[in-house]
């Protein structure tokens, strides 16, 4: 275990290692950028006379199966954790890898929707409102998944050197709440985006 | 730090998530009126964040405290949305 490591568990805040409390504050300012990013979605929505219905441009049973792929990477998450909670290193290894390729086949399957949206479609962000918002909140939110992958490889790499422990893992939880994150706020997009 | 972890159930909580999906997807294609299905579709994409966010985030384990820190600057975001709400009332009333 590391100094940092060493450092962050040796203190409680609010009942828990700093890290988590570290990480919490962090996903709270991130969720209301993505709050600010929802709210002028929809006023500019409710404020607009034409807007597009969405299932008519946006392809619905794709993105559905694409959500299906984020949460499925949510529970194998919370089985790698649940691995190294029970002293399992090669369990945490296979899970965490499972998660990442779980991001990875999201990012593929939002890359096919954008270069059938952008060059099949001829979308562009400057077009109307509606692909304005659109391109801004997909986009952010798949940016948010690229650094999860990178974040999630990165604990794998350190699971690999034998950083986490059954007793000392309290990052892979930290990386898990990122992870999940994420996925909570694919659904509120998914929802307001593609299907409302 | 030796702690004692208790874990939700990890799998129900995976199908409830996977069938408020469905019926997310089946509220769209049913032809509902346009108010009734955008009302459906906001509280069951709230309550599947809610339900990432109790269990898979472990937020029913937490302090009090935590949940508050976590909970309270929420409200802002309601707050910023009836904020734009005079810009945009016109169009609604």
């Amino acid at each position: 275990m590391d100094q940092a490591m060493a450092i962050e568990e040796s203190t409680e805040l609010m009942g828990t290692v700093r890290g988590k409390v570290g990480m919490w504050l962090f996903l709270v300012s991130d969720a209301l950028t993505f709050g600010g990013l929802l709210c002028a979605y929809g006023a500019l929505r409710i404020g607009s006379s034409d807007w597009p219905v969405p299932s008519q441009i946006l392809d619905v049973p794709l993105t559905a199966f694409n959500t299906f792929v984020l949460i499925c990477s949510s529970l194998t998450m919370v089985k790698a954790l649940s691995a190294i909670r029970h002293g399992d290193v090669k369990g945490l290894r296979k899970f965490l890898l499972w998660t990442a390729l779980g991001g990875i086949l999201f990012l593929s399957i939002q890359a096919y929707e954008y270069h059938h949206l952008l060059f099949v479609e001829g979308l562009r962000l400057r077009n109307n409102l509606f692909c304005a918002t659109f391109f801004s909140l997909t986009s952010f939110h798949g940016a948010h998944v690229l650094s999860g992958v990178i974040y999630l490889l990165i604990i794998r790499w350190r699971a690999a050197k034998g950083d986490f422990t059954a007793e000392h893992n309290h990052r892979v939880e930290v990386a898990g709440l990122y992870w999940h994150f994420v996925d909570l706020v694919w659904i509120l997009v998914f929802t307001f985006v593609y299907l409302v | 730090m030796e702690q004692t972890h208790a874990e939700p159930n990890y799998m129900k909580i995976f199908w409830w998530l996977l069938a408020l999906t469905i019926i997310e997807v089946g509220v769209v294609y049913a032809h509902l009126p346009k108010a009734t299905m955008i009302v459906a579709l906001i509280l069951l994409a709230l309550l599947k964040a809610f339900l990432v966010a109790w269990n898979f985030m472990h937020l029913r384990f937490e302090k009090a405290a935590l949940i508050v820190m976590v909970g309270f600057p929420l409200l802002l975001l309601v707050d910023l949305f009836l904020g734009l709400m005079p810009d945009i009332a016109r169009r609604i009333f």
